[in-house]
């Protein structure tokens, strides 16, 4: 009886003392009092982006040891909230600023291509703007309209709120509304996966992650766009249509420790990781 | 410390603990409200049954589709696996040979303790495609009722099995006595007697069957519509929560909220009608 209630009272003594323990450090505490660089960065968005922020996080925090840099991701849409709610230092977001997202500054860092994929055994290789607009809303059902065999086809789109769904429905002039999916689903990964496994399925993603799959040894295959090849080259030359900017982005005036970083990410050392990455960088 | 001082301790060391389980639901409650309260504000509760459709970046809000969804794959789930769960509760208590019962019943306490990702993901990678070479696309309907099923069929099972081990021996005893056969003794005094424990689980099965976000997720397509046939892609009232929620802002993610208080208060629903069931006199069954 007495050791229950003896437990039952540490019990009750550690469950807050946990909650205590838990709780989130605070991200605006950098202190930049020394001369070198210290303290710690937090960056959240996109989930583009956030492969390749990491890597070039950890270079610099090879120069810079005394620095800490988080990076999280959520999407484009909570790298902007977060940054107007000063939660974090940088946002990624990999698309152009709207309008009304004027008060924050854009850093751009690299370009990223979206195009259409299908399975390796799909005959297609290329489509226009018009048949993409045709299968997407529905018009055009089964393979042979396009060239292709008798089979239905399976339709992958994205969910609302993602940043390829944004450049995707942008790009043709559509409305999500007005897209008809078999199958809606949220990342890239994701629809890599549902592809190279039906033949008969078509999704867009962003070239970055597509040629990085099919380097891999995933079945899939990237469609040319109005005859135009979706290679990094032909981003990086501006030559393909379909093309989105990734951007770094602040609120207000940047720290010094945000400023170091973002001009530590458009220098060209860090080419080689937005290369390895499969994106695009901004060469002069 | 005096006994009595020692029980008044407890007393309330217990009932703080209550307090703070009934507070934690509680809280969850006021906080989906504060933050479904924007959208509500804007477009009003209408707007989720009236819109043209669910497109919430385009201030479409209709949650209809994605709650008979919901509804259309829990109860198509329980039509396959309640049957399934009783004959073989029944077959493991009163058929099987000890032995072989000790076995069925440790294999089904395994499959019971299987994660719904990995039951999505087998889902996924095995059930999507033979569904798919009968009618594509495959995600659908008919891929979340089943892997749906599997996911509470053994939890199911095991409660039907507990509800009969725990009728007691002189019932059984009296009805053996009176020469009833094995299919009258199933029919007229086991069933019946083990009916609410039958039903409290059945309820708390249903609870999990509409949570269930992750393996519906994966294999039933998450387009927004009501499903007119077993084949067709649907998205249920959680995937939608989990698909959009990383990317949503606004009115987009108050909106998510609202659908989550939906669902807080079909669970609170289905608690009223489990309490009502079981409440339900049952002596009159007495052989």
């Amino acid at each position: 009886m007495k050791k229950n209630v003896l437990f039952l009272i540490g019990l009750a003594l550690l469950v807050p003392l946990v909650i205590i323990l838990s709780s989130e450090e605070n991200p605006t505490s950098v202190s930049q009092t020394s001369k070198a660089l210290q303290g710690k960065l937090i960056i959240t968005g996109s989930s583009t982006i956030a492969p390749l922020a990491q890597e070039m996080a950890k270079q610099f925090e090879s120069s810079y040891p005394n620095v800490r840099v988080d990076v999280q991701t959520g999407g484009s849409s909570r790298g902007i909230s977060d940054v107007r709610r000063s939660l974090t230092h940088i946002g990624m977001v990999s698309r152009q600023l709207k309008a009304s997202e004027q008060d924050l500054t854009a850093h751009k860092i690299a370009m990223d291509g979206v195009t259409l994929i299908v399975h390796q055994q799909n005959p297609v290789t290329q489509l226009t703007d018009d048949q993409i607009r045709a299968m997407y809303t529905g018009k055009f059902s089964n393979w042979t309209d396009l060239g292709g065999t008798d089979n239905p086809i399976t339709v992958i789109n994205k969910a609302e709120g993602r940043s390829t769904l944004e450049v995707f429905l942008g790009y043709f002039g559509l409305k999500n509304q007005q897209i008809k999916p078999d199958i809606v689903i949220g990342d890239n990964e994701q629809a890599i996966k549902l592809v190279a496994q039906n033949p008969h399925a078509i999704a867009y993603v962003s070239i970055g992650t597509g040629e990085y799959s099919q380097q891999h040894g995933v079945p899939i295959k990237l469609l040319a766009i109005n005859g135009i090849a979706a290679s990094s080259h032909n981003v990086n030359q501006a030559t393909f249509p379909i093309t989105r900017e990734l951007n770094f982005i602040t609120h207000g005036i940047p720290n010094k420790l945000s400023l170091a970083f973002i001009e530590f990410a458009q220098s060209p050392a860090t080419f080689p990781l937005i290369k390895a990455q499969s994106f695009v960088p901004l060469t002069p | 410390m005096s006994l009595l001082h020692r029980d008044l301790l407890l007393h309330w060391v217990l009932r703080i603990f209550a307090l703070l389980a009934s507070l934690i639901v509680g809280l969850i409650a006021i906080f989906l409200i504060v933050e479904s309260f924007p959208v509500l504000n804007h477009v009003g509760l209408l707007a989720f049954f009236s819109d043209a459709s669910w497109h919430p970046t385009e201030q479409l809000f209709n949650l209809l589709p994605m709650l008979w969804a919901s509804l259309m794959v829990v109860v198509g789930a329980l039509i396959l696996s309640i049957p399934l769960s009783l004959l073989s509760a029944l077959f493991c208590e009163f058929y099987a040979p000890t032995r072989l019962a000790v076995i069925y019943r440790r294999i089904i306490e395994l499959l019971a303790g299987i994660p719904s990702v990995i039951y999505g993901f087998w889902g996924l990678v095995v059930l999507v495609p033979i569904i798919a070479s009968i009618e594509a696309p495959g995600t659908s309907l008919l891929a979340g009722i089943l892997v749906l099923s599997f996911m509470i069929l053994p939890t199911l099972t095991l409660f039907a099995i507990t509800a009969f081990h725990n009728i007691s021996q002189q019932q059984i005893a009296n009805s053996m006595a009176l020469g009833i056969s094995k299919a009258g003794f199933i029919c007229h005094v086991i069933l019946p007697l083990a009916r609410p424990a039958l039903l409290a689980g059945t309820v708390l099965q249903t609870g999990r069957a509409i949570g269930e976000t992750m393996a519906l997720l994966m294999v039933c397509g998450n387009v927004v519509q009501t499903p007119s046939h077993l084949f067709e892609p649907m998205r249920t009232l959680t995937s939608n929560i989990a698909l959009e929620m990383a990317y949503a802002m606004d009115d987009h993610r108050s909106a998510l909220f609202v659908s989550g208080f939906i669902l807080l208060l079909i669970v609170i629903g289905l608690v009223i009608l489990s309490n009502l069931l079981v409440k339900e006199p049952n002596d009159t069954h007495t052989v």
